[in-house]
């Protein structure tokens, strides 16, 4: 159904949000699948954010700490760079996918390693890493459960947190069953795990480099932190000889005290738990204990230019929860192959155009209805709706530039400044309205408009227009005034 | 390695370049932080074990509360009924929680992965444990050993001391603020026994770590 994609800056432009949509929409077996998963998860998260009396203070925190990290970010990176040597670890720094890539088998090379390991990280799949080192004939095995069913299907992933939530039950075992060629499998989720259990040990007790992600990492201290369930992230970061982690530069946290905020937002935003059940930290290296060789990756891949924009630089607060996508009517429904994107659903329709450039995905800010659910669940308050309708503007602007069209001759510029002109004086509005409600008399069905002619029915075709109510607030205003001015005249 | 520098300086200019809207002067701790969250708990200390008790079996968790004489008894108790018969311990576990009828691997000199790999279950204490969330915290200090010990083994059995036992998130992250700053210690927060909500978000226990977990609570 959908290649693998990453984030490369010299790729090509994406699919429209609309076709791939329009695509998914037709897959009743995805659709149900989704919407099972993600009612499922909404109502969990509710439950446990509930439960939490300071939540809102919370947050605020954690959009705070995110805005002091990102408005010193170079302080803090240099900081962080000098704790973690400190500790024993090593530092590179990445402009772009292509160098940490570089990077990253330069170092799988040096121990002969022909295999890697791997814990989920959105980041190693944004650069593409596990094709870049297949060129180099290291194969990197993924150890997340979904992360394995969906490289044994040879399909990309379609969540943050869960890749493979597009997946049902009866899917996985064919997989598994054709894949790890194992015979006897039932369909129960607790089947399909120890299945996956038996085949990855072998694997976890032999491979001599290990690749992680990082989730956040303090500058004050050097720790670095990896947030998992299953157990496979302590596998890795624990027992090979040698731990590569990669990390976003705005993964970076001030000081220690800073995770007791981000400890408590995580969990309850991304799997709906008090807490997950493993958080591994570990600061450089450890006499006798894990790896005797680490090395932070800092990559930057276009997200320097996500910071030099005020308006939207707060999308750099991200923590990567998923819980916009669970809430998100759209993601619901079209699901994360729609957006084309590792980062799919509402933060991935602002992040992708950002670290893409707007030219190469300027569908995806319009993958939104606007109606706010993201900005209300997001545990680092990033304004979604806002930043979305910040984008649009600037995907009209780039088009205007590309297409060479003086704005005069652009159709949908002219109806806007018609429009522009009709607001922007109170008699030429009311004129308008009044003019709408008769013209709209041949349209009309009951209190929508479902068919318009012309041009204008591109609006139409996708959703009905609400009808002109026979009385304008403004006239039911004037009508409640002068009623209340000829009360007052006959009690006096 | 003269690339890497330049990676790294046009990075650290890209990230100046981008924030000329920061004032020169600005210094971090001007961005203001309100940490109104709350810090501390207000709960009695009973009322703090009780959900510390509670939360940790939320996991599917088998807690058992135990006083400090019958302690012995209760480790010895919980090998027996999880059919455990090697049992992996760090170098320092204390002498009276060693059970007589169980053959202990202790790790000293260290133990193999193939050894851990090949036990029945692990025996350590914790650095604390966290009421709000169900959470025991691993910091490699006193009875808990190498991590590689709390992860092999198929059954993990904890030991931990109602004054371990802290309220809230914050409390937990400042009382580990010696281990992380002075000694660097690698942590491990153990929420419940390893899982998984993969397949259909159906929580399955049981994936890569320990598929069990029991905790004793010492009065």
């Amino acid at each position: 159904m959908s290649e693998p994609t990453g984030l490369s800056l010299k790729g090509r432009p994406l699919p429209t949000f609309q076709s791939m949509a329009k695509q998914a929409l037709g897959n009743s077996q995805l659709r149900r699948n989704l919407r099972k998963a993600t009612s499922t998860i909404r109502d969990k998260r509710a439950r446990v954010v509930g439960e939490m009396p300071d939540w809102e203070e919370l947050r605020e925190a954690g959009r705070a700490l995110k805005e002091r990290a990102l408005r010193h970010l170079d302080t803090y990176l240099l900081e962080l760079e000098a704790s973690v040597r400190r500790a024993g670890g090593q530092v590179h720094w990445a402009r772009d996918a292509e160098e940490a890539n570089a990077i990253i088998a330069r170092i799988v090379e040096d121990h002969g390693a022909r295999e890697v390991i791997k814990v989920k990280s959105l980041t190693t799949d944004e650069i593409r890493l596990n094709s870049a080192l297949a060129v180099r004939g290291i194969k990197a095995i993924e150890t997340d459960l979904a992360e394995l069913i969906i490289q044994l299907a040879g399909e990309g992933s379609s969540h943050i947190l869960v890749p493979a939530i597009h997946k049902n039950r009866a899917e996985i075992r064919e997989i598994f069953r054709r894949e790890l060629k194992v015979e006897e499998l039932t369909d129960e989720p607790r089947d399909l795990t120890a299945a996956a259990r038996a085949h990855l040990r072998r694997k976890f007790l032999s491979t001599p480099v290990a690749i992680s992600g990082v989730n956040f990492a303090v500058a004050e201290t050097g720790s670095v932190c990896v947030v998992e369930s299953e157990g496979n992230g302590r596998m890795c970061v624990t027992l090979p000889q040698v731990l590569i982690s990669v990390m976003g530069i705005e993964k970076v946290l001030p000081t220690w005290q800073d995770m007791e905020v981000f400890l408590q937002l995580l969990p309850r935003s991304s799997t709906a738990e008090r807490m997950n059940p493993y958080t591994s930290l570990w600061t450089g290296m450890h006499e006798g204990d894990g790896p005797r060789e680490f090395h932070l990756v800092l990559l930057d891949n276009g997200r320097t230019q996500v910071l030099a924009d005020t308006v939207s630089r707060q999308t750099l607060n991200c923590i990567r929860c998923s819980a916009c996508l669970n809430i998100c009517p759209v993601y619901e429904r079209t699901g994360g192959h729609a957006y084309s994107s590792v980062y799919p659903g509402p933060i991935g329709a602002i992040l992708t155009p950002q670290l893409l450039g707007i030219k190469q995905a300027s569908t995806l800010p319009y993958a939104s209805s606007l109606c706010g659910a993201c900005y209300d669940v997001c545990p680092v308050k990033i304004n979604i709706p806002q930043i979305l309708i910040y984008l649009r503007g600037r995907v009209v602007r780039q088009k205007r530039l590309s297409h060479r069209l003086r704005e005069r001759a652009d159709p949908e510029g002219m109806v806007m400044r018609v429009i522009a002109r009709t607001f922007a004086m109170r008699s030429r509005y009311e004129q308008a309205q009044k003019l709408a409600q008769l013209g709209q008399l041949p349209l009309k069905r009951g209190d929508f408009i479902e068919w318009l002619p012309g041009e204008l029915g591109n609006w139409t075709i996708m959703r009905d227009l609400p009808a002109v109510p026979k009385q304008s607030f403004r006239d039911w205003w004037r009508e409640r005034q002068q009623a209340r001015r000829s009360g007052e005249e006959s009690e006096a | 390695m003269s690339d890497g520098t330049n990676a790294r300086e046009a990075i650290l200019g890209r990230i100046r370049e981008a924030l000329q809207d920061v004032p020169a002067s600005e210094h971090p701790e001007v961005v203001a932080v309100e940490r109104t969250y709350l810090h501390s708990g207000s709960s009695e200390r009973v009322e703090v074990i009780e959900r510390f008790i509670e939360r940790v079996t939320d996991y599917k968790v088998k807690v058992k509360r135990v006083g400090v004489r019958e302690l012995p008894a209760a480790i010895a108790a919980a090998c027996a009924e999880r059919g455990v018969k090697r049992l992996v311990a760090p170098t320092d576990l204390p002498p009276d929680w060693a059970p007589a009828q169980v053959e202990l691997l202790r790790d000293d000199p260290p133990l193999s992965d193939a050894q851990l790999d090949g036990s029945d279950g692990v025996l350590t204490g914790c650095a604390l444990g966290i009421a709000q969330t169900g959470t025991i915290v691993l910091d490699g200090g006193s009875a808990q050993g190498r991590r590689v010990l709390t992860l092999l083994p198929d059954y993990h059995l904890c030991v931990i001391n109602e004054a371990q036992i802290v309220e809230l998130v914050p409390e937990a992250i400042t009382r580990l603020g010696d281990a992380i700053r002075l000694h660097h210690r690698p942590l491990t927060f153990v929420s419940g026994p390893s899982a998984t909500s993969d397949i259909e978000l159906n929580r399955v226990e049981g994936v890569h770590g320990p598929r069990t977990l029991d905790v004793l609570v010492v009065s």
